[in-house]
């Protein structure tokens, strides 16, 4: 196709890449988002007594090897970016795979805590503790796909040698993901 | 940087990613959605002024209808006019010029913050469609209204709302994206932070002010979603959540919003006022500090909506003081702006109008928001058309003053036609001189008691008097003269466009980069991108004979604190323009 | 792997030397919550959270050798987030006031856990929880 990237997309008045200057931005509109759902949970978590007691029925379990399996997939991308800085290109997809397969688990770590959570009776309106639960996580989890899937259209760049720079872009996406879930975590599965 | 190669009227019109188009698709987007939120006032205000009547091109309004029509004029003013006008549409056309680069920096996401802002508005239209018709829950959606559908009465429109807006969010997320961005680093070599045109400055710090403040919305507005789907308790308090919740997620975002759509058309207003009265723009970093005040203090004033809410009142008085202090810096403005003018030389060109009559009408918008700021005065005020006249002196200035301003300024760069300034001037006068009779009605139905979102007034025996009948008819009389005098601004364009005579490259003698590109420009805005060398507002400098100096031709920068004044250097350019 | 000298660091075992201590402190974080102390508890969740986020956001994110510029912005946004809870927060979190009605009831321990037989996959109705639909 015709499509040419214009000069102004590599100009830099700033010093910073312009796809990493972007990322930046995008970071500081999700973290009003989720910082948002987050303060909101906690003004009723704090005022509700009885939603310590709503939280002890989450899987504590679970949410740590997801955590775990989150840090582990932040490893990955960031080994994905090293390598691309050096032009590694197999090695750049191969982490980037990994990292891709880290959602994956954590995907179907959490569908797993769904369905056991909702046949037990535990679902979104069961109460308000519950409809956060499933929102937060919820939201998260489509932030993992999305990240998912933006990082397998990059790696089929990255094979042929193109666009480099996007693996520490994506990179950074990712890790902001992760330290949702770092704070989501202790908030829905911690606290009791 | 050219194509050689052909694009097909879908890769040029519909798919392009280059930045002038898309703009232009927002403005007219914009333009059209403007048309069915002038309908639905048209149509409301004819039910107020005479009740029971049956609407010319409508019918007759039922309680439920007239709901929907106040709630949808307001959303799509400010969601689906102002912002995408304002905005995304001047943003898209101006930014990349006045910067000198050839594009956005992200122009695939462009493209697709279009087609999502598209989609938006097409939800919302079909919300008009469904069973029960569109949302009637006022824009600001106040739960339990807005959650249930046992008392909305739109089961399927409220959601479609609650869908279309929240779609608009994303598109002016990634939109306000591109636009920071490009601002910060594709900058022409030599133009650093103080050479910006102030236009760039309001709408990138718009954006940013839009993106911090949405967020808490979004995510209330999926709260909100559920529970009017899914039947959560998010916001019932009966089920354990809390109505008062959405209040200050919705208004931890309103408040910024406004001043997200003031920055824009106070942008515009300085630079037109700067090129006509031909005088430097007066105190820039004044005016770039005071916007920066003005946006961080816009973070602290949300609850000064909530005030009769039941919210603790140690903290209503906490928000009267920022609102109060908020005035001091949009004061600073005026003041800065009214000092631009004085001993400049004046042209009154049709653009030139709109700037002035912006700096008249919102001071009249912004002393009467004084009056709602003070808690007390509040408690009476709130809810009565006083609120509604004091944003309507905000917004119309905003909206469709700041809107003609800017497209009759930049018409000639943007269609590469000169408009009629004659046919410019009869609109100006026919929208400005109804607008004001349209609201000054509407002051003292306030004042005296009339409250808002009611259907029909003659059920109120205090508001049904002879006199509150008169001033309401006189309101929509004049709306409906207003609404007249825009055909003069269609025949216009359409007659500008349909003749042969094209428009010199700078018309205004402007020092702004964006003159120095054809007009219109093309695809890649200059064979040679340009480069700055001193700022955007000198004009009449001393040490030239030429009254402007523009910022793309080789000199000395007199901001420089090594320049060296002197006799002209220039080759004293005579404008052959008879109407400077 | 190549060192550069404008960089840190940039091996990956120094990535994986992070990746071990976030791992670590993700077990005392689970851990915590064992030893019964509720205040410790909160240390070790919170305090070690975002003790976390900041290692992921310094040497992941290479937020360290970034310009200021995003730091500034990531701050601004957090402050924003605070502003917010101060701002919300006399209002939400207000249990009574004069003239409330207490609609809601709230849950003691044992009508927060579901209680169900032998059999799984029912949807009985809990009556005790607090939750409620539409109008009434």
């Amino acid at each position: 196709m015709s499509f040419q990237v214009p000069i102004a997309t590599n100009r830099s008045s700033t010093g910073i890449p312009t796809s990493r200057l972007g990322v930046w931005w995008v970071l500081a509109s999700e973290i009003v988002i989720f910082g948002g759902l987050i303060m909101c949970y906690l003004m009723f978590r704090l005022h509700h007594e009885s939603w310590s007691f709503e939280a002890e029925h989450t899987n504590p379990w679970a949410g740590g090897f997801n955590t775990f399996v989150l840090l582990t997939s932040s490893l990955f991308v960031v080994l994905a970016h090293q390598a691309a800085e050096v032009k590694d290109t197999v090695k750049s997809v191969r982490y980037i795979w990994y990292t891709i397969f880290g959602g994956f688990v954590f995907m179907a770590v959490k569908a797993y805590e769904y369905t056991t959570e909702i046949m037990h009776g535990y679902t979104m309106f069961k109460s308000v503790f519950w409809s956060f639960y499933y929102t937060a996580t919820g939201i998260h989890g489509f932030h993992v796909m999305a990240g998912m899937f933006i990082m397998w259209m990059i790696s089929r760049d990255v094979k042929k040698g193109k666009n480099l720079h996007r693996v520490e872009v994506i990179g950074i996406y990712w890790h902001f993901v992760d330290v949702v879930w770092i704070f989501l975590f202790p908030l829905l599965y911690i606290a009791k | 940087m050219s194509h050689a190669h052909e694009m097909s009227f879908w890769e040029k019109y519909v798919f392009s990613t280059d930045h002038k188009v898309i703009g232009l698709q927002y403005m007219f987007t914009g333009i059209f959605m403007a048309i069915i939120g002038g309908f639905f006032v048209y149509v409301f205000r004819m039910q107020l002024a005479f009740p029971g009547i049956s609407v010319p091109g409508y019918g007759e309004v039922t309680p439920l209808a007239y709901n929907s029509l106040v709630t949808n004029h307001g959303t799509i003013m400010i969601f689906w006019f102002a912002m995408p006008v304002l905005i995304a549409a001047f943003g898209n056309l101006l930014i990349p010029l006045m910067i000198g680069c050839d594009d956005m920096v992200f122009p695939r996401i462009n493209r697709l913050s279009y087609q999502i802002f598209l989609l938006s508005a097409i939800v919302l239209i079909a919300s008009f469609f469904v069973p029960n018709g569109g949302f009637g829950g006022a824009w600001t959606a106040y739960p339990p209204l807005s959650a249930n559908a046992a008392y909305n009465a739109t089961p399927l429109g409220a959601p479609m709302w609650l869908i279309a807006v929240a779609l608009e969010f994303v598109a002016f997320l990634l939109g306000g994206i591109n636009f920071i961005t490009t601002l910060m680093n594709a900058r022409a070599p030599g133009m650093t932070m103080y050479k910006i045109p102030i236009v760039c400055w309001m709408i990138v710090i718009a954006s940013i002010l839009f993106m911090l403040s949405v967020g808490p919305l979004i995510a209330g507005a999926v709260m909100l979603l559920f529970d009017q789907t899914l039947g959560t308790s998010f916001y019932n308090a009966a089920g354990g959540g809390d109505p008062l919740l959405w209040q200050h997620l919705f208004w931890f975002f309103g408040h910024p919003e406004v001043y997200v759509v003031l920055l824009p058309s106070l942008g515009i207003v300085a630079d037109i006022m700067a090129v006509f009265s031909r005088k430097k723009l007066f105190g820039y970093k004044t005016i770039l500090y005071s916007v920066f005040a003005t946006g961080i203090l816009s973070f602290v004033v949300w609850a000064h909506h909530q005030f009769i809410a039941g919210i603790d009142p140690r903290m209503a008085n906490l928000f009267v003081i920022t609102t109060l202090l908020i005035s001091v810096p949009i004061a600073e403005l005026c003041f800065v702006y009214i000092a631009t003018l004085y001993g400049g030389s004046i042209t009154f060109s049709t653009p030139m109008l709109w700037a002035l009559s912006f700096l008249v009408e919102f001071l009249i918008g912004g002393v009467t928001g004084i009056f709602l700021g003070a808690s007390g005065a509040d408690v009476y005020f709130h809810d009565t058309y006083f609120v509604v006249a004091h944003f309507h002196y905000t917004f119309v200035p905003i909206a469709i003053i700041g809107f003609y301003a800017g497209i009759t300024f930049w018409f000639p760069k943007i269609f590469g036609k000169m408009l009629s300034d004659r046919l410019g001037r009869i609109h100006f006068w026919g929208t400005i001189i109804p607008f004001n009779f349209i609201f000054i009605p509407l002051f003292i139905l306030g004042t005296a008691g009339q409250h808002r979102r009611i259907w029909n007034y003659e059920h109120f025996r205090d508001l049904a008097s002879p006199e509150f009948y008169n001033l309401r008819v006189i309101a929509t009389v004049s709306l409906l003269i207003m609404i007249s005098f825009q055909f003069v601004f269609v025949f216009n364009f359409i007659k500008t466009m349909r003749s042969k005579k094209k428009a010199p490259k700078n018309p205004w003698n402007s020092n702004t980069l964006e003159w120095t590109a054809d007009s219109p420009p093309p695809h890649g805005n200059w064979p040679v991108l340009p480069t700055c060398y001193r700022g955007p507002y000198e004009y009449n400098h001393p040490d030239r004979e030429s009254d402007f100096w523009p910022q793309n031709e080789p000199g000395p920068d007199p901001a420089d604190p090594d320049y060296k004044s002197g006799p002209a250097t220039d080759s004293g350019f005579q404008s052959t323009n008879p109407n400077l | 792997m190549s060192d550069s000298e404008e960089h840190h660091d940039h091996s990956p075992g120094r990535y994986i030397k992070i990746w071990a201590i976030l791992l670590v402190l993700l077990g005392v974080s689970i851990l915590g919550p064992l030893i019964g102390i509720k205040w410790l508890t909160l240390i070790t969740a919170f305090g070690i959270a975002i003790v976390k986020a900041g290692m992921v956001c310094a040497y992941f994110m290479h937020l360290n050798i970034e310009k200021k510029v995003a730091w500034y912005l990531l701050t601004a946004t957090l402050l924003l987030l605070l502003v917010f809870f101060t701002g919300v927060a006399p209002d939400v979190m207000k249990p009574t006031g004069q003239n409330w009605r207490q609609l809601y009831h709230e849950p003691t321990r044992e009508e927060s856990a579901v209680h169900h037989d032998e059999d799984h996959g029912d949807d009985d109705a809990h009556e005790e929880e607090g939750h409620s639909e539409a109008a009434h």
